[in-house]
């Protein structure tokens, strides 16, 4: 830390405003979740966060950085929310328990115990367990998670999500009325119900890494923020719940995915298959990290689904090729992850993976089977990959006619757009032969 | 802080339902009832006739309109409630969920309007 450099009075105060700064952007989401703790109210801690940051701007050029920003920042934080409880018409009973709270933690000589690395961890934790709480619905879940863990502005993510900035701000303003007046307690789970709240927050942290990564509509360049957002919260849930093997899963998950994007596009912006991309452009230092992050959430017991689905990401991303892929040892992870979450869409993938892991001529039917099995059950009759891969194994089996019937029935149920039109170009080719 | 938990539930399951499977549900409430009142939880609570005994009325423009059923026909209806004294959410959350009528039906948890001192 610098403390109260010597030197020029402006250049004294340019350092002082790049700590602000630097402060600000590496510290407001600690402090704030610190505040939120203190003050027991999201939208008064946001405020006390913005006064603290004012009274640094006017007080760190003359005064020198101090030697703890953040110690700093909450304890200024606190005092300029006890100053505005104070002079607040409404002088209700929650604001003198929140007053008579911030003058006991004052008197307690708090801002060593407050800043400890851990103490600021476990408020971290909290916010996020109460972002991602299940009596918030989905949307806000994902809006406020995103706000507040992640200070992404409300513009941002108004148009990540391809919503009115308007909306976005509703989505959040309800999530923290709700939380305020259900009084949503600011708390980690106990660890009775510590797995499922810990998948609630994974499932929202895994939809914003969809939703960035997804090839759709929208702003590519915010859409990838968003995916990269997803793995910075990843990371410090890891970070946060360090013997957490799906959350270390999620993680490893997302990288592996991740770490294909450059491949999965044309130029023209329309979709690559795995099957086609071109290896070279892969990350192989995120894919290391995936490698590495995969082994260890598979060690977790019970292995969960996210650990499972970052194993098979794992075996695509070290395998050469297609062909140099150990589609065996995908087959069995695929029998592993039906076996902790059956749904059609995992049987689905697990037929593609049989047709390659038996060869060409056996195998290739013995998928199709499979297919042909999951589509007659009824569940995966609306659902365009289903009749995608069975066209695939039909196209490749050298059943032409019905291939193109099989491709026609996936373009009825395809939106226009990148999967369109390759299904669009599959179908031609077929007809050109 | 207290929060309201609305119970509902399918009268046309419960009217299917045996003697015996009624009275083994009253039971759990009978049970419920005791162990929350033990807890300190319990503010009170009431079971609903049906809704075929519902009336609803409106007043307009000084016309008393008064019609017969519930206010609303939906196939689960509310047939009780209890009020509780809670910490927060997780805590009423945990309480409800132990209503017998969770697993048949659902249940539905309002925070009460507090009312401060007047400002």
């Amino acid at each position: 830390m610098t403390g109260g450099v010597a030197g020029a009075p402006g250049a004294h105060a340019a350092v002082a405003h790049a700590a602000v700064e630097r402060v600000y952007r590496e510290e407001s989401r600690r402090v704030l979740a610190t505040l939120i703790r203190l003050l027991g109210d999201f939208d008064r801690a946001e405020e006390a966060l913005h006064d603290a940051v004012a009274a640094a701007v006017e007080r760190w050029p003359a005064e020198g950085v101090p030697a703890n920003p953040r110690a700093w920042l909450v304890s200024a934080g606190r005092f300029r929310a006890l100053d505005r409880l104070r002079r607040a018409r409404r002088w209700d009973d929650r604001a003198a328990a929140v007053a008579r709270a911030l003058e006991d933690a004052a008197a307690g000589a708090p801002d060593a115990a407050d800043d400890a690395d851990d103490v600021f961890g476990d408020d971290r934790l909290r916010l996020v367990f109460t972002c991602c709480h299940p009596a918030l619905g989905m949307d806000a879940r994902v809006a406020l998670t995103l706000r507040t863990v992640g200070g992404l502005t409300t513009e941002e993510i108004a148009r990540a999500f391809l919503v009115p900035a308007a909306t976005m701000a509703q989505r959040v303003v309800r999530a923290k009325a709700k939380i305020r007046l259900a009084r949503i307690p600011y708390e980690v789970p106990a660890a009775a119900e510590l797995p499922a709240r810990r998948d609630g927050v994974l499932a929202v942290l895994y939809l914003v890494f969809n939703e960035g990564y997804a090839a759709g509509s929208g702003d590519a360049v915010v859409r990838a923020d968003l995916s990269g957002e997803a793995i910075r919260l990843a990371r410090l849930l890891a970070e946060l719940l360090p013997n957490d093997a799906e959350a270390e899963g999620l993680l490893a998950l997302m990288l592996l995915h991740d770490a294909r994007r450059l491949a999965r596009a044309d130029a023209a912006g329309d979709l690559v298959l795995l099957e086609d991309q071109d290896r070279g452009r892969w990350d192989q230092a995120q894919i290391a990290e995936g490698v590495a992050r995969a082994e260890r959430a598979l060690a977790g017991r019970p292995v969960g689904p996210y650990a499972l689905q970052a194993a098979i990401a794992a075996v695509h991303a070290e395998a050469a090729s297609v062909e140099a892929t150990d589609w065996r040892q995908i087959v069995a992870l695929y029998d592993a992850l039906l076996g902790v979450r059956p749904s059609p869409v995992v049987a689905l993938n697990r037929a593609a993976a049989v047709a390659m892991a038996r060869g060409p001529g056996c195998g290739l039917e013995a998928g199709l089977a499979l297919v042909d099995r999951l589509l007659g059950d009824g569940a995966l009759g609306g659902y365009a990959p289903a009749h995608a891969a069975r066209a695939e194994l039909l196209r490749r089996i050298g059943r032409r006619v019905e291939a193109r019937g099989a491709y026609a029935a996936a373009l009825r149920l395809t939106e226009p757009g990148a999967q369109r039109r390759y299904l669009e170009r599959r179908l031609g080719a077929l007809g050109a032969e | 802080m207290k929060y309201v938990c609305l119970i509902y539930d399918d009268e046309q399951l419960w009217a299917r339902m045996s003697a015996a499977e009624r009275d083994g549900i009253m039971g759990e409430y009978g049970a419920f009832g005791r162990d929350v009142a033990a807890s300190g939880h319990m503010r009170g609570g009431n079971q609903l006739q049906p809704t075929s005994a519902a009336t609803t009325l409106r007043l307009r423009d000084g016309a008393l309109s008064v019609t017969d059923g519930p206010y609303a026909e939906t196939k689960e209806a509310l047939g009780g409630y209890f009020v509780i004294e809670a910490r927060d959410l997780n805590e009423a959350i945990q309480v409800a969920s132990r209503i017998p009528s969770a697993r048949i039906g659902a249940i539905e948890v309002r925070p009460v309007v507090e009312m401060g001192p007047p400002a």
